[in-house]
């Protein structure tokens, strides 16, 4: 199956390709409305399609203080 | 839940591919035009709360995070006249001070912006960490906020500066209220706002320039412009409760987008209209009173109202 990494702090998957952003970073269990997704330094829309080899990185975008 | 987006998410002016989606109001950008979209948003509050001028000097309080270096860098790119300054706290864990200094020091450099550094520990002879070993650190990121609200005044009196901006976003400002309102503390209430006026020589005014951008895009502002910043949360901030407030927002702010903006800009539009009105003893450390309503730190001279020592020079004595 070819697929796309994604990375959000340690975290690593592997989804499959064909799927939107939003719904990898659903199936992460992740709010989509806390992350950005960044891809090759450029960041993506919500709906963009992962492709096979995607490198794919969720930026957390709550700070505290 | 939060709605999926739609299929072909175009830029709402353009027709380009869109890289957000700001459903608040009902707005999707490229690359482009977010980039015009921000810079308008901030000088535009610049001006209707009239947080200072082009001929003012700014002193931008900087912690290497997304925020306070995307501010730095918008106010630069608007043409104001800025410095930036580092309060380094002393924190070891994973190196995040040194790690943090480093990010704002190659963010300056590489922009040939100045800036300048204040090392807690060289400076008062004890880290912030310290402090909590002292009795009167208990709350750690409540004395964080102090040691930096007096350096940063510190700074702005020796220096001359005509404000200090800092990085608050519309999160932190509605995680703030909520938490102000859900402990009725009136005096907070009638403070908060995208400007803390100046009432003394001694305390400049506070700004916060990027208080209608919530925090998500003034990250995706910092990913877009390049901008390297520190992506780890403050090891003292990881439970924070501010950051708990923040997703019980943000489940709101999906149910019904533009829930934080009407929060926060409902406070803001009814102190101004004066619908809203608290009143409560003020603040020690940082009170909004007249020049004339001080007294003299005896140690740092700095304004307190509290008689002898102000509430930043009692931390370094010993507990009772």
């Amino acid at each position: 199956m070819e697929t796309a990494r994604i990375t959000y702090r340690k975290r690593v998957l592997e989804v499959a390709a064909g799927m939107t952003v939003y719904s990898a970073i659903e199936k992460m269990g992740i709010d989509p409305s806390t992350v950005i997704a960044v891809r090759a330094k450029r960041v993506v829309n919500e709906q963009t399609i992962l492709e096979a080899g995607d490198e794919l990185k969720l930026v957390n975008v709550i700070s505290g203080g | 839940m939060t709605r999926p987006p739609r299929p072909y998410m175009k830029c709402n002016l353009c027709g380009g591919l869109a890289i957000i989606r700001m459903p608040q109001h009902r707005l999707n950008l490229c690359e482009e035009h977010f980039d015009q979209w921000v810079l308008k948003m901030v000088q535009r509050a610049i001006e209707r709360h009239s947080m200072f001028r082009p001929h003012e000097r700014v002193l931008v309080a900087v912690s290497g995070g997304k925020d306070s270096l995307a501010l730095w860098d918008i106010l630069t790119r608007l043409g104001y006249q800025t410095e930036g300054v580092y309060i380094h706290l002393g924190i070891t864990h994973e190196d995040y001070s040194d790690v943090s200094q480093a990010q704002v020091e190659a963010f300056a450099v590489e922009r040939g912006l100045s800036y300048q550094v204040v090392d807690v520990g060289a400076t008062y002879g004890q880290t912030v960490p310290d402090l909590r070993n002292t009795g009167r650190g208990k709350h750690l990121c409540a004395v964080c906020g102090l040691v930096k609200r007096h350096v940063m005044n510190r700074i702005a009196y020796e220096g001359g500066y005509d404000a200090i901006a800092t990085g608050h976003q519309l999160d932190d400002e509605a995680a703030i209220l909520l938490q102000n309102t859900l402990h009725w503390r009136a005096g907070y209430l009638q403070r908060q706002g995208p400007v803390l006026p100046s009432t003394h020589p001694r305390l400049a005014r506070k700004v916060k320039p990027l208080c209608t951008l919530y925090e998500r895009e003034t990250a995706a502002y910092a990913l877009m412009r390049g901008i390297e910043f520190v992506e780890q949360e403050c090891p003292y901030a990881v439970r924070a409760t501010s950051i708990f407030i923040k997703h019980i927002l943000n489940q709101l702010e999906n149910r019904s987008p533009g829930t934080k903006r009407q929060f926060y800009d409902g406070l803001v539009r009814g102190r101004a209209s004066g619908e809203l009105v608290f009143s409560a003893p003020d603040i020690d450390d940082e009170p909004a009173l007249a020049p004339d309503d001080y007294q003299t730190c005896p140690r740092c001279g700095q304004p307190t109202l509290s008689p002898g020592l102000c509430a930043f020079c009692r931390l370094w004595e010993p507990a009772p």
